[in-house]
C-alpha cells in the first residue's frame, strides 16, 4: 500500500477502504463515481477480495446486505439517481442492524443534464428517503486526504453502532487530485460479530442464525416497540457524540459560513481574501451532515450572522434555519449563483467574497 | 439400520417461529423436502438460505440452519453476495413467483447473466398469496384473481411466465426443473430435482434452480382437494414438469 500518493478523491475512498480492511465492494457504473468502480474491479480481486459489476444500484445494496450478513466488511458507492434507488434497502439495513458503509458522490438531479457537481443531495442523504424511522450519520469530506480518512472512520462507526454510515462527498472534491497520506488509522476495538449468517459450522455455538429486517416478527427482540427503544437510544448515542466539523477563523468573526465539501474550499478562499480587506468572516466547515452541529451554530448565530453557502437551492440551509431559530440573519449562496448560467458553471470564491462585502456593507449601515 | 421415515431433525418445533401456513398450503412440505436433502447431504452446517418477502419465502422458518432475509424480490442479489464471500457455503433462495418473476426480475436477470453459483427455489401459485390472491406474472389466461375478476385477459395482463424454461436457456444455468407436489411420487421427484440443483451448487457448475408447483386453496377458493386437482388438470398443461437442463459443465 502506498504511504503518500497524489490522487483525486474517489480515488482517496477506495485506499480509505483498502486501509480499513473492507472485504468486498458491489457497484453500478454512474457518473461522477466512475473512478470508484473501476478501482475495486482493478485492485479488489488481485488481492482475494469480493469485486461485482451489479446490475443496478438496486443490485449494489442489496448485495451488500447480504455481504453485510454474512458477516463481511463491504461497501457500495453511486451518485444521486443511484442513490435514491437504494433507499428501500437502507431502510432495511437500519432495521437489521447492518454495518453498511455507503459513498455518495453527489452530481445534480435527476436526469442527465446536470451530471457534473452540485450538492443536491443533502436533504436526501440526511433524512433518507426509506421507510420506518431511522437515521443514518453522514460524513462529509472536504479534500481528497478527508475522502481517505472518512471512509475509513465510517466503517468503524457503522460496526460500532451496527448502522449505515454514508460519505457524502461531491464530484469536484471526488475528481480534484491532491496529495493523500495512506494511512490505516485506529478508532479502537470493535464487537465480534457473533450475529452473522455464514453458515452454523462457523458460530461457536452452532445456533442458526437469522439476519433479518423484521425486528418484532423473530425472536431477535420481544417486540417492535422494543426494536424501536433500542434504535431510540442508538440514535441519541449517534446525535450526541459524532457532531463533527472544522472550524476555520471563527473566533473574532462577526460572519460565520456554514458550508461542507467543494464549496467549504471555495468558501475558505474567499475568507482568505475578506480578511486581507479587514473583513472579519469564519466558517464552520461540516465533516458530519447528520448529526449537524446545531447547538455551535445557534452559540454563533448570538452575536455573528450566518451565510451558508452550498451549491443548491438551500438545502442546508434548511438545517441551519432549524439550529438558529431566527436569532440571527441567514444569507445564502447557491446554485443560482454559479459564475456560468450552463451546468459547468461553479460558485467561485469571487462570489462569495462579492456577498460577504455586501453583507458587511449593509451591516455598516 | 436405514432409516425409512421419521421427521429430519432440521426441522424446527413449530413453537419456534409462528408459521402462518393456511389449510391445505403444500408450502411446509418444500421445508421438509429442503430438510431431509440437507440431511443426507450432510450439507446443514454450511447452508445459508435466503428469504423474500410473502408466505412462499415461510418454510425456511422451519429449517435449522442459517436465514437472510431481505427486501421483496431481492434474494438472488444477497444470496450472490453471500455466496461470493463464502463460496464453500450452499447458499440458496426460497422465493414465490411474485417475488421471484415480477418485483424480483431484476436481480434474477443479474444473477442469470453472471452465472451466480446458487440455487433458487421458486414457488409457482399462479397468485399473490399473502396480500389477497392478486394476479402474478403466472397467473393462467383466464384465472379469476382478486385483479382479474372476470378471468385474465392476456390483453391487458398479459401471459404467464414459464420460469424454468426460460432459465435453462442462459448460458451460466447449470440445471433448471419444474416439480409439483401434488402426489408423493411427484413429491419423490420433486425432491430428487431439489438435491441435484444442490450437488450442481456444490460441483460448482453454475446457477440452478427448481420451480415447485403449490396449491393456495384460500385465494383459489378451492377446497385442498380440488386445489391439487387444478394442479394436476389445469397448470401442468400451462407447466410441464421436468428437467429442462442438466449439465455437467459449462461450455465457454
Amino acid at each position: 500500500m502506498p504511504d503518500r500518493i497524489f490522487t483525486e478523491g474517489n480515488e482517496a475512498i477506495c485506499w480509505g477502504a483498502i486501509s480499513a480492511d473492507c472485504e468486498a465492494y458491489f457497484g453500478y457504473p454512474i457518473t461522477p463515481q466512475n473512478e470508484i468502480v473501476e478501482f475495486f474491479a482493478r485492485e479488489f480481486p488481485r488481492r482475494g477480495k469480493v469485486f461485482v459489476q451489479t446490475q443496478s444500484e438496486v443490485g449494489s445494496i442489496n448485495m451488500l446486505y447480504g455481504a453485510l450478513a454474512s458477516g463481511a466488511r463491504a461497501m457500495t458507492s453511486t451518485s444521486g439517481p443511484g442513490w435514491s434507488l437504494m433507499q428501500e434497502t437502507i431502510a432495511a439495513m437500519v432495521n437489521a442492524e447492518l454495518p453498511a458503509v455507503i459513498i455518495d458522490v453527489q452530481r445534480g438531479g435527476p436526469g442527465g443534464q446536470p451530471i457534473r457537481h452540485a450538492q443536491q443531495d443533502f436533504l436526501h442523504c440526511v433524512h433518507g428517503g426509506g421507510s420506518g424511522d431511522y437515521k443514518n450519520i453522514v460524513l462529509t469530506p472536504g479534500s481528497a486526504q478527508e475522502c481517505c480518512d472518512l471512509t475509513q472512520l465510517a466503517f468503524y462507526l457503522a460496526e460500532f453502532y451496527r448502522n449505515p454510515v454514508i460519505v457524502m462527498s461531491d464530484a469536484i472534491i471526488g475528481q480534484t487530485r491532491e496529495t493523500v497520506e495512506v494511512g490505516k488509522l485506529d478508532f479502537g476495538p470493535l464487537p465480534e460479530k457473533d450475529w452473522a449468517a455464514n453458515g452454523r459450522c462457523r458460530h461457536n455455538d452452532n445456533k442458526r442464525h437469522f439476519v433479518e429486517h423484521s425486528a418484532g416478527f423473530t425472536p431477535r427482540y420481544e417486540s417492535y416497540g422494543a426494536f424501536l427503544e433500542k434504535l431510540d437510544r442508538k440514535i441519541s448515542q449517534m446525535q450526541k457524540n459524532e457532531v463533527r466539523y472544522k472550524q476555520y477563523e471563527v473566533d473574532d468573526a462577526e460572519l460565520v459560513i456554514i458550508a461542507y465539501g467543494y464549496t467549504s474550499r471555495v468558501a475558505q478562499e474567499a475568507i482568505n481574501r475578506a480578511r486581507a480587506e479587514g473583513l472579519r468572516v469564519g466558517m464552520i466547515r461540516l465533516l458530519t451532515a447528520w448529526p449537524f452541529p446545531s447547538d455551535l451554530i445557534r452559540e454563533k448565530a448570538r452575536d455573528c450572522k450566518l451565510l451558508v453557502v452550498e451549491d443548491s437551492l438551500g438545502q442546508m440551509y434548511e438545517a441551519v434555519q432549524c439550529a438558529v431559530q431566527g436569532l440571527t440573519d441567514i444569507y445564502k449562496i447557491g446554485i443560482l449563483d454559479r459564475h456560468l448560467p450552463t451546468d459547468g458553471g461553479m460558485i467561485l470564491p469571487s462570489k462569495v467574497l462579492e456577498k460577504i462585502r455586501a453583507i458587511f456593507a449593509d451591516k455598516g449601515k | 439400520m436405514e432409516k425409512i421415515i421419521g421427521r429430519p431433525s432440521l426441522l424446527l418445533p413449530s413453537d419456534e417461529l409462528p408459521l402462518a401456513f393456511c389449510p391445505g398450503c403444500q408450502d411446509p412440505i418444500v421445508g421438509r423436502i429442503i430438510a431431509e436433502v440437507l440431511e443426507e447431504t450432510d450439507l446443514a452446517e454450511k447452508a445459508v438460505c435466503v428469504l423474500g418477502i410473502g408466505c412462499s419465502s415461510f418454510p425456511g422458518f422451519m429449517l435449522d440452519i442459517d436465514l437472510i432475509n431481505g427486501p421483496h424480490g431481492r434474494p438472488p442479489d444477497l444470496a450472490t453476495a453471500a455466496k461470493r464471500i463464502y463460496p464453500d457455503n450452499l447458499v440458496f433462495t426460497i422465493q414465490g413467483d411474485g417475488d421471484l418473476l415480477s418485483i424480483g426480475a431484476d436481480p434474477l436477470l443479474g444473477a442469470l447473466s453472471r452465472g451466480e453459483k446458487i440455487t433458487i427455489i421458486m414457488l409457482n401459485n399462479t397468485v399473490y398469496g399473502t396480500t389477497g390472491g392478486q394476479a402474478a406474472p403466472t397467473t393462467l389466461v383466464g384465472q379469476k384473481t382478486a385483479t382479474t375478476a372476470e378471468g385474465k385477459d392476456p390483453g391487458r395482463f398479459g401471459y404467464p411466465i414459464h420460469a424454468a424454461e426460460m432459465i435453462a436457456t442462459f448460458q451460466g444455468v447449470a440445471y433448471s426443473a419444474r416439480g409439483s407436489l401434488h402426489t408423493p411420487a411427484n413429491f419423490r421427484q420433486t425432491k430428487k430435482y431439489v438435491k441435484t440443483a444442490f450437488e450442481k451448487q456444490m460441483n460448482n457448475v453454475g446457477l440452478s434452480f427448481v420451480e415447485i408447483l403449490v396449491p393456495c386453496p384460500t385465494n383459489w377458493h378451492l377446497s385442498p382437494i380440488k386445489s391439487l386437482k387444478r394442479i394436476e388438470e389445469e397448470m401442468i398443461n400451462e407447466f410441464p414438469l421436468g428437467e429442462y437442463k442438466s449439465i455437467e459443465q459449462i461450455e465457454n
